[in-house]
C-alpha cells in the first residue's frame, strides 16, 4: 500500500456494538448474494427440471452441511433484514445518540438470531 | 462558478454526476426484498410440506409466481448494488473495473435464469393440471 500515514484501522479501534452490526450487515449481505442467490437458483432450477432434480436438491439440503448452509443463509437474511431496518431508521436521522445507537445495535444483532431460531422452530416443530 | 444548490447536488448535478441514484435504488430494492423475501419465508412456514408436488403447485400459481418474479428482480438488483460497494472498497485499479463488469453480467444472467425457471415451473404446473383434468373426465390414461 501507499507509503503515507493511513487512517486507523480495525486493530486500533475500541470494539462497540455499532461496528459489530455494520460488519455483520456486510458479511450477511455479501453472503446472501454470493451463496444465497446460487442456492435460490439451484432450488428454482431443480423445481423447474422435475421430481428427480428436486430430489437431488433436497438430498443435499438435508445433509448436515446442507442444514449448516441453510441455517446460515436464514440467519444472514434475518440479520440483514434487522440491520436493514436499522439503516432505514438511521436514514431519517434518528438513533445517533450513543446510548440509543448502542442499544439498537445490540437489539438488531440479537433480533437476527431470535428470528432465525423462531423461523426454524416454526418450520420443524409446528 | 458556484457549487449549485443542495437540491441540485442531490439530483445528480454535483461533481460526481451520479447524485444519490445508487443509494436510493439500494433502499427501494431493500423495501422490495423486505416484502417479497418475507412472503417467501412465511410461505415456507404455511405450506403443508416441502415435497416436490406441494412446492411446485404453489410456485406455479399465478400470485406466488408474480411475487417470486418480483423477488428475483429485487434481490439480484439489490445484490448487484451491494456487491459493487464491497468491490469498490476492496478491489482497486483495473481489477475493479473487471470485477464490476463481471458482477453486472452475473447479476443479469442470474436474474434471467431465475425468471426462466419460474416460467418453466408455471408451464409444468399448467400441463400437470390439464392432465389431471383429462384423467378426471376420461378415467386413467
Amino acid at each position: 500500500m501507499a507509503e503515507r500515514p493511513l487512517s486507523p484501522h480495525l486493530s486500533i479501534w475500541k470494539w462497540g456494538p455499532a461496528m459489530l452490526v455494520s460488519i455483520l450487515h456486510r458479511v450477511s449481505g455479501d453472503g446472501l448474494a454470493l451463496v444465497g442467490l446460487p442456492v435460490l437458483l439451484w432450488w428454482l432450477g431443480a423445481l423447474a427440471s422435475g421430481p428427480a432434480a428436486y430430489e437431488t436438491f433436497t438430498w443435499y439440503a438435508t445433509t448436515i452441511p446442507g442444514y449448516v448452509v441453510l441455517v446460515g443463509l436464514s440467519w444472514a437474511f434475518f440479520n440483514h433484514f434487522a440491520s436493514g431496518i436499522r439503516h432505514f431508521v438511521l436514514d431519517i436521522g434518528a438513533g445517533y445518540a450513543v446510548d440509543a445507537n448502542n442499544r439498537w445495535s445490540v437489539a438488531t444483532t440479537a433480533g437476527g438470531i431470535v428470528l432465525t431460531a423462531a423461523f426454524w422452530a416454526a418450520l420443524l416443530l409446528v | 462558478m458556484g457549487e449549485g444548490t443542495a437540491l441540485g447536488r442531490v439530483r445528480g448535478l454535483g461533481p460526481a454526476h451520479h447524485g444519490s441514484h445508487h443509494w436510493l435504488l439500494q433502499r427501494f430494492t431493500a423495501a422490495g426484498n423486505l416484502l417479497t423475501v418475507g412472503f417467501l419465508a412465511f410461505s415456507f412456514l404455511f405450506l403443508p410440506d416441502l415435497s416436490y408436488e406441494s412446492v411446485r403447485a404453489w410456485v406455479g400459481g399465478a400470485l406466488p409466481a408474480l411475487a417470486l418474479a418480483l423477488m428475483i428482480v429485487s434481490v439480484f438488483w439489490h445484490a448487484r448494488l451491494g456487491l459493487q460497494v464491497m468491490l469498490e472498497d476492496y478491489v482497486h485499479g483495473a481489477n475493479r473495473f473487471a470485477a464490476i463488469l463481471v458482477l453486472n453480467l452475473a447479476a443479469f444472467a442470474g436474474a434471467a435464469a431465475g425468471l426462466l425457471f419460474l416460467a418453466q415451473i408455471m408451464i409444468n404446473t399448467e400441463v400437470s393440471q390439464a392432465v389431471t383434468g383429462l384423467q378426471n373426465q376420461l378415467g386413467p390414461l
